[in-house]
């Protein structure tokens, strides 16, 4: 039973509120109509299944309804970091330890709330 | 009874309250703070069960949870019985009634022990798998009979008439053990005024305290204990829980706590201030920090027929001895590969019963428990072991000899020791099952001989769970675990200044698991290696024989550390065992893998009040009262309760659900009828884009829908597939009442979150449930109109309130939007009012329908009336596979939106585009009278050798009324190019089912009927 | 905002209403308390409960101007007014919940619309599906220890904290606004369950019920 903290309610909460949506940053491709259809079947049904760091889309269904990420390792089941939609994460297979400070992503990139 | 094993005096019993119980049907007498074990061989009963494999007599061995043989089955009455149930942990109380899990007809006579006389041979390891796979269909014969021999106990078969409850917890510091470690860490992160949790499995709080020979603050232990737990319960920042087992550690320190209130106290909770109490608890804990003091566990050494009654382990007998004054035996031999375990040889002495003899596998022992024994004159037989006890039902003699360790041989000549008590100890392995649950691989310690925990972040072990074992530093250990808990949980760490513990010089220990014996092992008398299950060494070496090298498979080859037991004795000694055969060092063969629950859990503390009325939530709706003093009969919608059918009381007898709902279908069709529908989910719709959105989230298109109208939609998922439906109506440019399906609710609510929060945040639009806010009744039928007109100031005239259009107004006196919206074909009104009016409103269309027929119908009449209209039921007709071209809805599909909406992209996949999908058809019986099975399989050539190409199947299916015919809709591979064609049904009883391929609207195909 | 259809469901009619609690009491009873109730549950019933959606910034304003108390800016906040009638809960960073004395709620609406003018927001109502149910006594807390899974010890759940979290086997939206007094917001069909949880779990602790 995991306990995670909500980044919008500022708290750890128990898993019972949340709801998982699966692999983070799936982004729905802007113009779908261009898409082959190898590319919108790669969007819609293959996912990731690493062992180690992971990504995830999780909802606080019961509690402030609002979608963010959060980085898990998938054997220790260890939440490394909870960040809201349109945020970077951290902490990656290629930076497992957090990314050194100088090349650290802001916070804030494209466009506020997006999945990518 | 005479408790002949009773001490005059000594241990924390009370003597002056008089307990009677009765084991195996027979009274006895113990004392108030006795075990049910403590009592048993107070009483001198040596057999408390048969073994699960051989059927061996067996006794108790254990003084704790890790009790392998006396498990027992507890209850007097039906409803009060209790399966595995460990004696060493069950409290006496006056009346308690138990009798042994295992053994048929009796466990002094038992029918399966000839076959264990037999040696077993018909049962090596493996057996279920050798023996009683083939034939398969036999399994279920061969379950029963093991099953009834075997014994694993059995379920009460009446309710149980206690309470259970469910506590959350939340802590900063839960420490799991009230031994010196743990009551030391208590201490130390109490006074820092971090919230703490203590918790101990055992009836009094104090673990090896209680017992020890040892003095603090040159006074006895359990006074310290006694301080300890004064100033913890005095403290508010802490919470005690006694006779609590932490049973399951959980990912992020979420621990559950199983507490047993009133199990000590009588066999059903008796009442408390004339109430009921809650017999089990389980207390689901947050924790901040977790510190492991769940101490460690005596090792038995494993020599031949180390089962019968009378071989324990030697912490056990100081147990029973200095806790409970009971001596289990006259004369007692000891074998032993530490210093430790000599304390049973010297408290056995102390209280005026005969030390035979101890064996100590070293050659030179020299600590200073060996000088004391040796100053009382017990005779110590040095590089010796007891290889072999003697005796059947109690042991009468030890057979002891040299042994070399190196070697795994006798070594010289046998001595057999006239005995009645063979008390052992290979030492102590650390209680490392909480924190094996947290996925931490154990790491092996030469110098301790043991497993200890490798801990997780935010765990620590103190004391014995890690190893430490000397009992000053293992309050040293405590206090320092409890500070550092605390001062990462934020708080300032105090101090805690701890009795002076005398220290004690131990000589080293040997490693012994197996004992050598003169006879190989395969032709040994048997030598346990886990009691519960019956698993010898012999066993353990067939097993490497046959290949199995892995730990894991080993132990499932062999069952060892299976069940109940958990491999709280064996365990270590098997892996030893193992890696001895293997040639292996015991680190390289590693540990099997403890699991939840460390000891079981009743279902009732697992289930908690979740049960009964309370089993899972029942929505009601504003009109529920109604429905009961009518007559419904209710079906469950998700955790709705909806009427289902209002049968009427026809002569005295209860009308049938087919004449209700025909009845009910008639009075639509032909009068006026009324259904709740106050269940649909219903989300409020805000803002500039909102429309947007919806041409977005949904097939069909919005743009144009003016302010007063309401449009039917389909939803998608952006693999094209149909979710859910319902209808959309414009209250204002900027503002929509969206309705979904009863059933998908939370689900569509959800969606539209996702998609506006994940993907279009640019959108300005907002979403709010106000499902319970409105009820809604349906009125619809011929006489709708004429009905409403009575109790509405709206404009019902066909022109001003046309199909499709919504209006407000007031409904019997109530302000209300009613819907001109239709799921049965039928005029038809939908009214919503605010709920806490709704069962005014729904009487008074009653007062005035009377005359016009008004009928209330439930969800099968409702279901009837829409499919005989062709209108779907997303989740019955579709299942996640069937897009909107499939349902032969293009209609509702805009493919010119400019907005490429969720869904469109994949209706053009070439396996979404192909036309022999499966499709939405109506399907006509060629027999009127039959009704085919909803989710029949569908094929076209009913001779086509088996199996045959399934080609769809039925997804709803009535009799119809109307159409005095049963009727069905379907989905059959490219069935809209088949009309008029005929499938097969093929049901299990061998008929087969002729049906006509058909449209799905049977009835009034243009719609005239909801249009006037 | 005329764009939207702004509608007050309630009437000043003498029109016989129903809490959601209505039903229990028939089909369940309610148990008057006792000098020996340790726990006393009291139905809010037919108050005016508003959903307020939209930015922080934009809505305190507007709340400021129209109800006299600011909007609980920061997560799981909990305002009221002097009397403590009126109250502002944080639902989310764009949501909040207003309670208010049944009948001032279509007005609330409507002041708050027009000072809100063309902002971006919402405000439904939800006074129809929702009531409030008061938890009042020495055991209270123990009592909501047994149903929710959220921490409600006095150094995590100070008054004027508002969370909604899950209650047994369904939701419910949980204040403090006072020492010794707690608020459920429960959703009416999910009333009954609630009701008859409290019932059962309060039985240890004398449970009475205020009508």
């Amino acid at each position: 039973m995991f306990y995670i903290h909500c980044p919008y309610c500022g708290e750890l909460r128990e898993e019972e509120e949340f709801h998982p949506k699966g692999q983070a940053h799936i982004a729905r491709p802007a113009d779908p109509a261009s898409c082959s259809d190898e590319e919108w079947g790669d969007y819609l049904f293959f996912r990731d299944n690493p062992r180690g760091i992971h990504h995830e889309l999780w909802v606080h269904a019961v509690g402030c309804r609002k979608f963010f990420n959060i980085t898990r390792h998938t054997v220790t089941y260890e939440i490394l970091e909870t960040y809201k939609m349109g945020e970077q994460p951290r902490f990656t297979a290629e930076y497992p330890e957090g990314r050194p400070s100088r090349d650290r992503v802001e916070p804030a990139p494209l466009r506020e709330g997006v999945r990518a | 009874m005479s408790q002949l094993n009773r001490l005059a005096r000594g241990g924390r019993i009370d003597r002056s309250r008089k307990l009677s119980f009765t084991f195996n049907g027979k009274r006895y007498q113990g004392h108030a703070g006795d075990t049910l074990a403590s009592a048993l061989l107070a009483n001198g009963v040596d057999i408390v069960n048969r073994s699960f494999k051989y059927s061996r007599p067996r006794g108790i061995v254990a003084a704790g949870a890790e009790e392998p043989n006396a498990v027992v089955q507890l209850g007097k009455t039906e409803a009060g019985q209790v399966p595995n149930v460990r004696a060493t942990q069950q409290a006496l109380f006056d009346g308690l009634e138990a009798c042994s899990t295992n053994g048929w007809p009796n466990v002094q006579r038992d029918m399966m022990s000839l076959v264990g006389k037999l040696g077993g041979k018909f049962m090596p390891p493996g057996f279920y798998y050798k023996t009683f796979m083939a034939p398969a269909s036999m399994w279920m014969t061969y379950e029963k009979v093991i099953r009834k021999s075997a014994g694993l106990g059995r379920s009460p078969m009446e309710n149980d008439p206690d309470i259970y409850d469910h506590l959350h917890q939340h802590c900063d510091v839960l420490v799991v053990g009230a031994g010196p470690a743990g009551l030391a860490a208590a201490l130390a992160a109490a006074r820092s005024g971090a919230r703490v949790i203590l918790v101990d499995e055992q009836e009094q709080m104090g673990g090896s305290l209680l017992d020890t020979r040892e003095l603090l603050d040159d006074k006895p232990a359990d006074q310290w204990v006694a301080e300890a737990l004064q100033e913890l319960a005095g403290l508010d920042n802490v919470t005690l829980l006694p006779r609590t087992t932490a049973n399951g550690y959980h990912d992020h320190h979420f621990v559950t706590l199983h507490e047993r209130r009133t199990e000590h106290l009588a066999e059903t909770a008796p009442l408390k201030d004339g109430r009921r109490q809650v017999r089990s608890r389980m207390h689901r804990v947050r924790a901040g920090r977790v510190v492991l003091a769940t101490g460690a566990h005596e090792r038995p050494l494993v020599y031949g027929n180390n089962d019968v009654p009378g071989n324990l382990l030697a912490g056990a007998v100081s147990t029973y001895v200095r806790r409970y004054g009971v001596v289990p035996g006259k004369r007692l031999v000891l074998s032993t590969s530490n210093d430790h375990a000599y304390r049973a040889a010297l408290d056995w002495l102390e209280n005026g019963c005969e030390v035979v003899a101890i064996a100590d596998a070293r050659a030179n022992p020299d600590g200073e428990l060996v000088e004391q024994a040796r100053a009382q004159g017990i005779r110590i037989i040095t590089g010796s072991a007891v290889i072999e006890a003697k005796g059947e039902s109690r042991v009468s003699g030890a057979r002891v000899a040299k042994v070399d360790l190196d070697g795994f041989r006798v070594a010289g000549a046998v001595e057999t020791l006239d005995c009645d008590t063979i008390a052992s100890s290979g030492g102590y392995s650390p209680v490392i099952h909480l924190a094996s649950h947290t996925g931490g691989r154990p790491t092996w310690r030469d110098d301790i001989l043991g497993f200890v925990p490798t801990l997780v972040k935010g765990v620590s072990a103190a004391g014995g769970a890690q190893g430490v074992y000397a009992t000053g530093e293992v309050l040293t250990d405590g206090v320092a675990a409890g500070r550092q808990a605390a001062a990462e949980a934020g708080f300032e760490a105090a101090s805690v200044s701890l009795p002076q513990v005398a220290a004690r010089r131990d000589g080293a220990a040997c490693a012994l698991y197996q004992v050598p014996h003169e006879k190989p092992t395969l032709r040994a008398p048997k030598q346990f290696v886990d009691l519960q299950n019956d698993v010898t060494a012999a066993g353990i070496e067939v097993a490497t024989r046959e290949g199995f090298e892995s730990i894991e498979h080993v132990k499932r080859y062999t069952a060892m550390g299976f069940g109940t037991d958990q491999g709280k004795l064996g365990n270590i000694n098997g892996m030893a065992i193992a890696a001895r055969l293997l040639g292996r060092s015991i680190p390289e063969v590693g540990t099997t893998v403890f699991r939840p629950n460390y000891t079981p859990v009743t279902f009732g503390a697992i289930v908690g009040r979740h049960c009964r009325e309370l089993f899972d939530p029942e929505r009601y709706t504003a009109m529920h009262q109604w429905h009961v003093e009518h007559g419904a009969e209710f079906e469950d919608v998700g955790q709705w309760k909806r009427p289902w059918y209002f049968p009427r009381q026809v002569d005295g007898k209860t009308e049938s659900m087919f004449d209700a709902v025909a009845r009910e279908c008639r009075a639509v069709r032909e009068a006026v009828g009324i259904l709740d529908a106050s269940t649909l989910g219903k989300i409020d719709i805000q803002g500039p884009d909102a429309r947007e959105f919806l041409g977005r989230v949904y097939t069909n298109k919005w743009a144009k829908l003016a302010p007063g109208r309401v449009r039917y939609g389909l939803m998608c998922k952006d693999d094209g597939m149909v979710f859910d439906d319902g209808t959309t109506s414009c209250l204002g440019e900027n503002h929509f009442l969206m309705t979904t399906t009863t059933g998908g609710a939370a689900g569509v609510l959800e969606w539209l979150e996702l998609w506006h929060q994940t993907e279009w945040p640019e959108l300005d639009v907002y979403f709010t449930s106000v499902t319970d806010h409105w009820a809604t009744m349906t009125v619809t039928g011929p006489e709708a109109r004429k009905l409403m007109s009575e109790v509405t100031d709206i404009d019902l005239d066909k022109e001003a309130f046309k199909f499709m259009d919504w209006r407000e107004g007031s409904v019997a006196g109530v302000p209300a939007r009613v819907f001109r919206i239709s799921f049965t074909g039928e005029l038809a009104y939908e009214i919503n009012v605010q709920a806490n009016y709704a069962l005014h409103v729904w009487e008074t269309l009653f007062a005035h329908g009377e005359k016009y027929g008004l009928t209330p119908y439930g969800t099968e009449t409702m279901h009837v009336l829409r499919a005989e209209k062709g209108f779907i039921i997303a989740g019955q007709d579709t299942d996640g596979s069937v897009t909107p071209e499939d349902l032969g809805m293009h209609w509702a599909v805009g493919y010119d939106k400019p907005f490429s909406w969720i869904g469109q992209r994949a209706l053009t996949r070439p396996d979404t585009a192909r036309t022999d999908r499966k499709q939405l058809v109506g399907l006509k019986p060629r027999n009127a009278k039959v009704v085919l099975e909803e989710g029949a399989q569908i094929v076209f050539d009913p001779k086509h050798a088996i199996p045959m190409p399934m080609v769809g199947h039925v997804t709803s299916s009535y009799y119809s009324p109307t159409l005095d015919s049963g009727f069905a809709l379907a989905v059959v591979k490219g069935g809209q190019q088949k009309m008029g064609e005929t499938v097969y049904l093929p049901m299990a009883d061998g008929q087969v089912h002729e049906a006509e391929i058909v449209s799905p609207i049977f009835l009034d195909p243009k719609g005239e009927r909801q249009n006037v | 905002m005329s764009n939207v259809a702004t509608f007050d469901t309630r009437t000043e009619a003498k029109i016989p209403v129903e809490s959601p609690l209505t039903y229990s009491y028939r089909r369940s009873g309610a148990p008057a308390p006792t000098g020996k109730s340790r726990v006393v549950l009291r139905e809010r019933p037919f108050l005016g409960h508003l959903i307020l959606r939209g930015g922080a910034i934009v809505l305190d304003e507007a709340v400021r101007e129209v109800l006299g108390v600011s909007l609980p800016g920061e997560p799981q906040g909990l305002v009221q007014d002097a009397d403590g009638e009126r109250s502002v809960q944080w639902l989310s960073p764009d949501e909040w919940l207003v309670i208010v004395p049944g009948g001032e709620e279509f007005e609330l609406e409507n002041r708050l619309r027009a000072a809100l003018g063309d902002a971006h927001f919402a405000i439904s109502n939800a006074s129809g599906g929702q009531t409030l149910v008061e938890l009042e006594g020495e055991a209270a807390r123990e009592l909501l220890m047994k149903s929710v899974i959220y921490d409600v010890h006095p150094s995590h759940f100070p008054v004027g904290k508002g969370v909604t979290t899950v209650f047994a086997k369904t939701t419910v939206i949980l204040r403090r606004p006072a020492e010794d007094r707690w608020e459920l917001v429960v959703r009416r069909s999910f009333a009954d369950y609630t009701y008859r949880w409290l019932l059962d779990a309060g039985e240890e602790y004398g449970i009475g019920v205020e009508r």
